[in-house]
């Protein structure tokens, strides 16, 4: 036995940690995401509702967050984080920051899968007299949905990717035993054990969307 | 001709859009009445504007100049609320057909009726009867990949009448079908117009589409209505230079040479003298007939016709100064007019 039963354990909690970030930043990101992609894409130039005043803001304060790389964003959040959680160390004390890099990047996807639904279609729903938030509920959505899928892939896995962070400021999860076993003190089989089980933990995420999208796509016979 | 009142009026309409070289100007000082239960063409070549207008006829596209009148309401009067319920009262069919792709046939003809709050179960009710009434009665379950283009075209129709539309507002609405099909929806259009009183406009750059199924046309050109009026009419005896030209495009399926056409049109003047035969003696050169239309209007010919001049160079300006100096109504036209 190369691994003691203690090893096992700190495992087997750092998945859950890790799952417990991920899932709940990617859920919270996702309701600020959500309705700031179709706003992005709604109020665009040629969108249903044009206020590009409004777009335009909007996309400067998205890309001026996405351009901040994360590990600098968790630091410069530490206020925001220990306001908002009372706390800046713990698995928890990642999620507003790793909340906060995420919705744009996800708001960004969600425009990009809104942007894909066919304008012939939205115009014929126009014809019909539809208002802007039937248009958004019973076209956009619905229509968009095995793109927002695959995206969904994407942004979660990317969620998963920084949540390893968590170990610099003291939190949990699998990244946090990659850095504090590898890195700190150079036990590389427990280092490669957990960057393998993040690997698995991708494809699982990756597999499970993308076959979901593909099932429920009408478009594909 | 009796006094009835249009059902859409269209006043001097004019759209100009911006665009990064200036302004282009879509459409410009378009008047026409379209009377309830008719089935109205509007016929022009690409680029001429027939979707703009067809588009201001809704409001998708809102006029800069000039005013839609619908029912006698003027459609510039009204808030967003009004245009989306004026749009309720009238349908629309597209060349792409613009089914919903993540619903079937049946949630596809329930939209419209969604969107307006109707009960699921009338709804549904409804939709069955629309599909029955468009031939797709077997086929509520499939999703639009799944069936043809006539197929989904259907769907379409049976979508954009599940609100009782008093107009059906076609634009292009065969262009990506075949012509088997395209002859099968035209009925289905003019079936639903006999049966249902429904209003059509048809939005088309073929002939054959208004000579199937409209009674009065519209030939549309560089932003200008061309002629209006009876299809029978037109077709006897199109007064525009467009006119000639899309109504023998349609019938013209001759291989050409590469000499000159010309074509020469019959307006009743000239109609004492055996022209043809006069330029061949004159000349002393042979012509090809290409197309000929000509009919008995009170004992005068009238109609046009497109002759191929010989491939010599001598003959052909000979021909051609004939045909100047004889004060005959003539222009060139190449194959690509057809
Ligand atoms: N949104 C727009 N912005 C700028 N120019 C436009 C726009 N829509 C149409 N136009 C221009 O207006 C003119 C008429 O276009 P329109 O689409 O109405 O033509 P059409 O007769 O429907 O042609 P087609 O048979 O190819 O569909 C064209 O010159 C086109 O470039
Ligand atoms: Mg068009």
């Amino acid at each position: 036995m190369i691994f003691d039963s203690g090893t096992w354990e700190m495992l087997k909690t750092g998945i859950w940690e890790t799952l417990y970030m991920v899932g709940l930043s990617s859920l919270i990101s996702y309701l600020i995401g959500i309705p700031l992609g179709i706003l992005l894409t709604v109020t665009g130039k040629d969108g249903i509702r044009p206020i590009p005043f409004l777009q335009g803001i909007l996309g400067v304060v998205i890309n001026l967050l996405r351009a901040v790389p994360f590990i600098i964003l968790l630091i410069m959040l530490l206020p925001v984080t220990k306001a908002l959680v009372g706390t800046t160390v713990g698995s928890v004390a990642i999620i507003p920051p790793l909340v906060i890099a995420a919705a744009p990047y996800i708001a960004r996807m969600v425009e990009s899968s809104f942007r894909e639904v066919d304008a012939g279609v939205i115009e014929a729903a126009k014809s019909m007299g539809a208002g802007t938030f039937q248009i958004i509920w019973k076209v956009l959505l619905p229509e968009a949905k095995p793109s927002l899928l695959v995206g969904a892939a994407i942004s979660i896995t990317t969620i998963l990717g920084y949540s390893a962070m968590a170990g610099f400021v003291g939190g949990g999860g699998l990244g946090a035993i990659a850095i504090n076993y590898g890195y700190y003190r150079y036990e590389t089989g427990v280092m490669f054990l957990t960057a393998a089980i993040l690997v698995i933990i991708v494809q699982l995420v990756q597999e499970v969307m993308m076959k979901l999208s593909i099932k429920t796509d009408r478009r594909i016979r | 001709m009796e006094q009835r009142k249009p059902i859409i009026r269209l006043e001097h309409l004019g759209k100009e859009f911006p665009t990064a070289d200036g302004p282009v100007k879509a459409l410009e000082d378009i008047n026409l009445d379209i009377y309830s239960g008719e089935i109205f063409g509007i016929i022009g070549l690409s680029g001429a504007g027939k979707s703009t207008l067809v588009r201001c006829i809704n409001y998708l596209e809102v006029p800069t100049e000039g005013d839609v009148i619908f029912e006698g309401v003027s459609l510039k009067s009204l808030n967003r609320k009004g245009i989306n319920q004026m749009r309720r009262s009238m349908g629309m069919i597209f060349q792409q057909f613009n089914l919903l792709s993540q619903r079937t046939v049946l949630k596809n003809v329930c939209f419209p009726m969604e969107l307006q709050k109707v009960p699921k179960k009338q709804a549904e009710a409804r939709a069955r009867e629309l599909l029955e009434l468009v031939g797709l009665g077997d086929r509520e379950g499939a999703y639009p990949a799944q069936l043809s283009g006539g197929q989904k075209q259907r769907v379409a129709i049976a979508r954009a009448l599940a609100t009782n539309p008093k107009v059906l507002l076609c634009d292009e609405a065969t262009s990506a079908l075949d012509p088997n099909t395209t002859k099968s929806i035209l009925q289905l259009l003019k079936e639903i117009n006999g049966k249902m009183g429904v209003t059509i406009i048809v939005i088309t750059h073929e002939m054959g589409v208004i000579e199937a199924i409209c009674d009065r046309v519209a030939i549309i050109d560089s932003s200008h209505i061309a002629e209006a009026g009876n299809v029978s009419d037109i077709f006897s005896g199109p007064k525009s230079a467009i006119g000639r030209q899309l109504i023998m495009g349609n019938t013209v399926h001759a291989e050409f040479g590469h000499s000159k056409l010309v074509r020469i049109i019959f307006d009743g003047r000239a109609s004492k003298e055996p022209v043809l035969a006069n330029l061949i003696l004159a000349c002393k050169a042979p012509v090809n007939i290409m197309y000929a239309a000509t009919s008995d209007v009170n004992g005068t010919a009238m109609g046009q016709m497109i002759i191929q001049l010989p491939d010599e160079e001598g003959e052909e300006k000979r021909i051609m100064n004939y045909l100047a100096t004889a004060g005959i109504l003539h222009e060139e036209v190449t194959e690509h007019d057809f």
